[in-house]
């Protein structure tokens, strides 16, 4: 063994992961070496967090090796992850809500057979000093804030004994206050001689915070880097590649008239978390607005508040225009009945399409009808038109059914999505929002959906188009509104842009570089 | 510190979908499997030949047309329970509260057969019978359906408590209508003058039952399958995102199923007291509420399953009884070969949902 | 005076069955399974402590009380784990629903109790009723030295063994629950499966454990019923069954706590029998007065569902399957 490489605290060599047709890691190499804070950075769906799944023990690699301090090992769970003192943060906390802080740090250790709580605050006590935490040992999570939960698992995996931390997106939830305690506890713990791995796509924080980069891009390894070498205009470039020209048609916006004005629109999530701060902008009868953002910055909650199904905090406003009306309707304080019964026509295709869009153990005729089966006097439901709808959507958007008749769960991603689509663009709407809308669809399906939803547009309806791949947002949309943690970070021209300036604003860097 | 990946002996992965008929199969051999299990059983207990069981069995249930006729009306019973219950399952709702309702509706329809049983003509008093039996039925459906509604209160362990309720109700009832005094029962209401009871259709006691009990069936098959409520029903049972999503008032569509649920497991009562026994007591529901949870359940919600399930039961049930009086035994085992059969048929669906892979040869060479 | 005492010992032989079956459910439930098959249990509890009973009377014309106690007590809890051991491997293993295979399960044993319950004896040659006269007496014995308390004294003494056993347990289970690592660990099982799985906790064997032992405690009530209640012989007329769902009610009404079961049994007992020492009551409206555990269960369910306080939430898992993710 070199002397290069005992420096090492984890090799990955070669890992592939695949999900069904997905190919999440493709032969990713990747080395943390002993006492770095390691950034690991990439887009959405790179592969980031699969990637360190694998080495937490919660997923097994298809093929590949792993070293630990030089010596290949099999990491099957969780516990082999900690015998090798291996602990990851995850963003949705393995914590148990009505469990201490201190029961919750020593839950399955099975140190003694009697729970010595005594002992065990004063050992986090211990470790909370070493690394200027605070956790109080005997408050129960459910009291926590999300914060102080962060602390906690931190301190569990420390009480662990892991020299090797993992923290998948650990600034998500936190204040920039929080987040700079955060960073201070990391630098004491890499001072401390532990390796520390940040999975985060905020480049000021990778440049902050981190020693090396390492990039990865749709399962591939694009390369690592010494943070004081770089800047962020290359990381970005590294992360998002470089443009590429997908020949969108973009018809020219024609009738441009205001069909949704919002304004101010604040949501809270159950935790009372701002997940959408006073965000405002206008929605055009005629062209495609884009949004774009990373993932969890507010797309979802922004969709479903204008469908009636968040609750809008006061002094929210998003009033509607049909096509063909001049009155505007307020739909702030509505719920999906309230928006139903007032005869606006919005279609909405979520994000979660068996979750809340479709009925899966539905036929699709069935859930064609699942947002007009109450139409019409009758007390059973019409079932010709939804037939004869179903029959049209398959057949104009080629979807792959094994019959009209079997439930649409059995359906491949991309074809249960072409049912949603085809419904909802179906109902003749004024305002037509999606949700990653050509997600897990083949490049000829996803041109097809571009299709429709400029067919849609060139009709007058107001499209809202929430994507992830940037170079579909540039081609597609006239105008794109960039969301950063539930604000508002820019609204610019689809046809000007550049993807680097989108990029920029994604990550919060456009307003600190006019500051 | 030695790290070894050892893959389970079974790696189990859900299954796409399966035929079918090939579904059936697997459910076909779990029936089986729980019938050499039953013979043995029963061979176990009385030395019977295991063959001679099955024919035993039959005769049990078929041999006479009186048998033949309890069967069905018993197999009518269970299976209006079922239909009953179905709204309320194919919401996800766990209405274990069958026993209860059907109580109910049965104290109702006995309290009409009592105090106004000759004040009437037949139908006109049916009619009213059945209309008391359904609110009454409805009515211990709608509190839990009520609190779920409004503050998500636990609906399967609420339903339970009301079965007791309802128990201690018609103990009640019993003990204040008592005939003759001190026998602690009701004795046969009406046996004189039959009012309120249900008239033999083309010579047989029990066609009207099976009358009554068909159309809910077939109602209830098309209300879940073709309705605008059936529809809602479907989909605040499967995802309540969905139903918003599709604005449909998901506390409205609770209580109203349970509403329904109720009702039917009222009339359920109704037809107990007034087609049946023409008493009532507390064993008047006798765990059919139970049971027909399980039928419901097995057959998916689907009526004409469910016919196929409950008759199935109420003939293993039957034929135990007959096999436990041919040796002078008591008739409980009857619910012991209905469990078992359950069993095994709640299992199978294991085989039916999901693939058993055993560990493969490869890794035992590393 | 007499009478308060006479109510407060029927309320204890009352309450001790389901203590039994409510602490035994208790830990079944902490671990995230809903067994709806408690009464079965309590059923095959009682059949099968009075059938290892009954052999061995009849093997033995002079039989020990020890052994008497000894072997009912084993076929008790050995009969009733097997019948967790049943809801276990269809729920976890074969992943059916809890609901359906914990009634399945009361139905089963229902009629597998009742049938021997009342067939036994015959089957084994001999004519009437099955008694195990000596078994029932070892199991009533009641302890000497409480004698000379006076009304106190009169009122400790008055009970066997396993009233005092269920005591214990229930104390036990308390400490079990709350001060160990295993049962630390157990609570995380019911209340966040996948939590405990990543701390390296094996679901699947807690899940099995804590149901057959539980199961096993659960059955200690209907053995006590048979050889106390019943005074060992056996009545047909579902005593088990209803006292069986009395035990599914009290484990809410103590929110999942064993020690609240203490006090809770010995109330749904005064409850329960206070009809008796009301003057005045009707036969009918005696019943009305039974209903009283039941509507009491109802409240504190829905009290329970509208307070919404964290610390007296069902095991956040509870009822639910966990499979580990598989992608």
């Amino acid at each position: 063994m070199s002397q290069l490489e005992t420096n090492k605290a984890v090799q990955m060599v070669n890992i592939t992961k695949t999900f069904g047709s997905l190919v999440a890691n493709d032969k990713v190499c990747l080395d943390i070496h002993k006492g770095e804070i390691l950034s690991l950075l990439g887009e959405n769906g790179s592969g980031k967090t699969t990637l360190m799944n694998m080495l937490s023990g919660i997923y097994l690699p298809d093929s590949g090796q792993i070293f630990v301090d030089g010596k290949e090992v099999s990491i099957a769970s969780p516990r082999d992850a900690f015998n090798l003192r291996i602990g990851m943060i995850h963003q949705h906390f393995k914590l148990v809500p009505v469990l201490t802080a201190a029961e919750n740090i020593i839950l399955g250790l099975n140190e003694n057979r009697l729970v010595d709580l005594k002992t065990v605050a004063a050992r986090v006590k211990e470790i909370c000093d070493r690394y200027g935490f605070v956790v109080e040992p005997y408050k129960k999570v459910y009291d926590m804030s999300v914060s102080e939960k962060q602390t906690l698992e931190i301190v569990k995996v420390l009480y662990r004994g892991a020299d090797i931390l993992i923290l998948d997106e650990p600034t998500a939830v936190l204040t920039p206050q929080e987040t700079n305690m955060l960073f201070d506890v990391m630098r004491n713990m890499k001072a401390d001689g532990k390796s520390i791995v940040i999975i985060t796509h905020k480049l000021h924080e990778v440049m902050e915070i981190s020693d090396r980069v390492a990039v990865l891009r749709k399962g591939h390894y694009i390369g690592d880097i010494a943070t004081c070498d770089t800047n962020p205009q290359q990381l970005t470039d590294m992360m998002v590649g470089r443009a590429v020209s997908l020949n969108i048609d973009r018809p020219e916006p024609e009738n441009i008239r205001e069909c949704l004005v919002v304004k101010d629109l604040t949501v809270l999530d159950v935790d009372g978390v701002k997940k959408l701060d006073k965000v405002s902008f206008t929605a055009y009868g005629g062209e495609i607005l884009g949004i774009a953002g990373i993932s969890g910055s507010g797309q979802k909650e922004l969709l479903e508040a204008i469908a009636g199904l968040q609750i809008v905090e006061p002094g929210s406003s998003m009033m509607y225009t049909a096509k063909e009306s001049d009155k505007a309707v307020e739909l702030a304080g509505c719920n999906s009945m309230d928006i139903k019964k007032m005869g606006v026509r919005s279609a909405f295709v979520p994000e979660d399409r068996l979750g809340m869009g479709l009925v899966g153990s539905m036929s699709i005729p069935d859930n064609m009808m699942l947002r007009t089966y109450g139409n019409g006097r009758s007390i059973f439901t019409d079932r010709k038109a939804p037939k004869g709808m179903a029959e049209k959507v398959v057949e104009e958007l080629q979807v792959m059914t094994p019959g009209l008749s079997a439930p649409v769960r059995r359906m491949s991603g991309g074809n249960i999505q072409k049912v949603l689509v085809g419904r909802e663009i179906a109902a003749n709407p004024s305002l037509l929002m999606t949700a990653y809308a050509v997600r897990g669809l083949d490049i000829n399906t996803s041109y097809t959906i571009y299709h429709l939803l400029n067919e849609q547009k060139k009709q007058g309806v107001a499209v809202m188009y929430v994507g992830e791949d940037l170079d579909v947002l540039l081609e597609l949309c006239d105008r794109i509104l960039v969301l950063c943690a539930g604000k508002v970070s820019g609204i610019v021209d689809g046809r000007t842009a550049k993807k680097e300036e989108v990029g920029l604003l994604m990550t919060h860097l456009g307003q600190e570089a006019e500051a | 510190m030695k790290v070894e990946s050892k893959e389970p002996l079974f790696r189990i992965s859900k299954r796409g979908a399966m035929a079918r008929g090939k579904a059936w199969g697997i459910r076909l051999i779990a029936v089986a499997l729980s019938l050499v299990v039953c013979a043995f059983i029963i061979f176990a207990i009385v030395k019977m030949n295991p063959l001679k069981v099955y024919g035993a069995m039959f005769e049990g249930a078929f041999s006479t047309s009186k048998r033949t006729w309890v069967t069905i009306r018993d197999t009518m019973m269970l299976l209006c329970i079922a239909v009953g219950l179905a709204p309320a399952f194919k919401m996800k709702f766990w209405n274990i509260g069958a026993e209860g309702q059907i109580l109910m509706g049965g104290i109702a329809a006995a309290a009409c057969m009592i105090y106004i049983g000759n004040k009437l003509p037949l139908v006109p008093m049916l009619l009213v019978m059945a209309i008391c039996s359904l609110i009454a039925g409805g009515i211990w459906g709608l509190i839990p359906g009520l609190f779920k509604a409004k503050w998500n209160t636990n609906e399967t362990l609420f339903t339970l408590m009301m079965n007791y309720i309802a128990i201690q109700i018609t103990s009640f009832f019993v003990a204040k209508w008592e005939n003759p005094f001190g026998s602690n029962t009701v004795g046969i209401i009406n046996a004189r003058n039959q009012a309120g009871w249900f008239p033999s259709l083309f010579g047989q006691a029990y066609a009207l039952n099976v009358i009554i009990v068909m159309l809910l069936a077939v109602g209830m098959y098309l209300y879940l399958n073709y309705s605008k409520q059936g529809y809602e029903i479907a989909v605040v049972g499967e995802s309540e995102n969905t139903a918003r999503y599709a604005a449909i008032d998901v506390k409205k569509v609770i209580v109203r199923t349970m509403g329904i649920s109720g009702a039917l497991c009222g009339i359920a009562g109704f037809i107990a007291v007034a087609g049946a026994s023409h008493t009532i007591s507390t064993s008047t529901a006798g765990g059919r509420g139970f049971t027909a949870i399980i039928v419901c359940w097995l057959a998916k919600f689907n009526s004409f399953v469910m016919v196929l399930i409950a008759a199935l039961l109420v003939f293993f049930e039957k034929g135990a009884i007959e096999i436990a009086s041919r040796y002078n035994l008591n008739d409980y085992v009857s619910n012991m070969i209905t469990g078992i059969i359950l069993f095994f048929i709640l299992g199978s669906e294991f085989f039916i949902n999901y693939k058993v892979k055993i560990r493969g040869s490869k890794e035992e060479t590393k | 005076m007499g009478q308060l005492i006479a109510l407060i010992q029927a309320a204890v032989v009352f309450g001790t069955v389901i203590m039994f079956g409510a602490v035994g459910e208790i830990v079944t439930e902490k671990a995230g399974n809903l067994n709806l098959g408690v009464p079965g249990i309590m059923y095959l509890g009682g059949i099968c402590g009075l059938m290892g009973a009954f052999y061995y009377e009849m093997a033995n014309p002079e039989p020990s009380a020890f052994m008497c106690i000894l072997i009912a007590m084993l076929c008790a809890f050995l009969a009733s784990m097997a019948g967790g051991l049943i809801f276990s491997f269809l729920t976890i293993t074969l992943r059916a629903n809890q609901n359906v295979t914990g009634l399945t399960l009361t139905i089963f044993a229902g009629g597998f109790a009742n049938f021997f319950g009342g067939s036994l004896n015959k089957l084994a040659g001999g004519v009437g009723q099955i008694n195990v006269a000596a078994t029932s007496a070892a199991f009533r014995k009641t302890p000497a030295f409480f004698a000379n308390m006076g009304d106190v004294g009169v009122l400790l003494s008055a009970f066997g063994f396993m009233v005092y056993l269920a005591l214990i347990i229930a104390i036990l289970m308390n400490w079990f629950l709350n001060k160990t690592s295993v049962g630390l660990n157990l609570r995380a099982v019911g209340e966040s499966p996948a939590t405990a799985d990543a701390a390296g906790i094996n679901v699947t064997r807690y899940k099995y454990l804590a149901t057959c032992i539980g199961a096993g405690i659960s059955g200690l009530g209907g053995l006590y019923y048979v050889m106390d209640y019943t005074k060992g012989t056996w009545d047909s007329d579902g005593g088990i069954e209803r006292l069986g769902w009395l035990a599914v009610a009290l484990v809410i009404f103590t929110t999942w706590k064993p020690k609240r079961s203490i006090w809770g049994s010995y109330l749904f007992g005064m409850l329960f029998w206070l009809y008796f020492y009301i003057p005045g009551l009707t036969r009918s409206s005696q019943e009305i007065f039974k209903m009283l555990p039941y509507l009491v269960t109802v409240i504190v369910l829905i009290v329970v569902s509208m307070r919404r306080s964290r610390d007296d939430q069902p095991p956040a898992h509870l009822g639910l399957p966990y499979f580990r993710e598989e992608r």
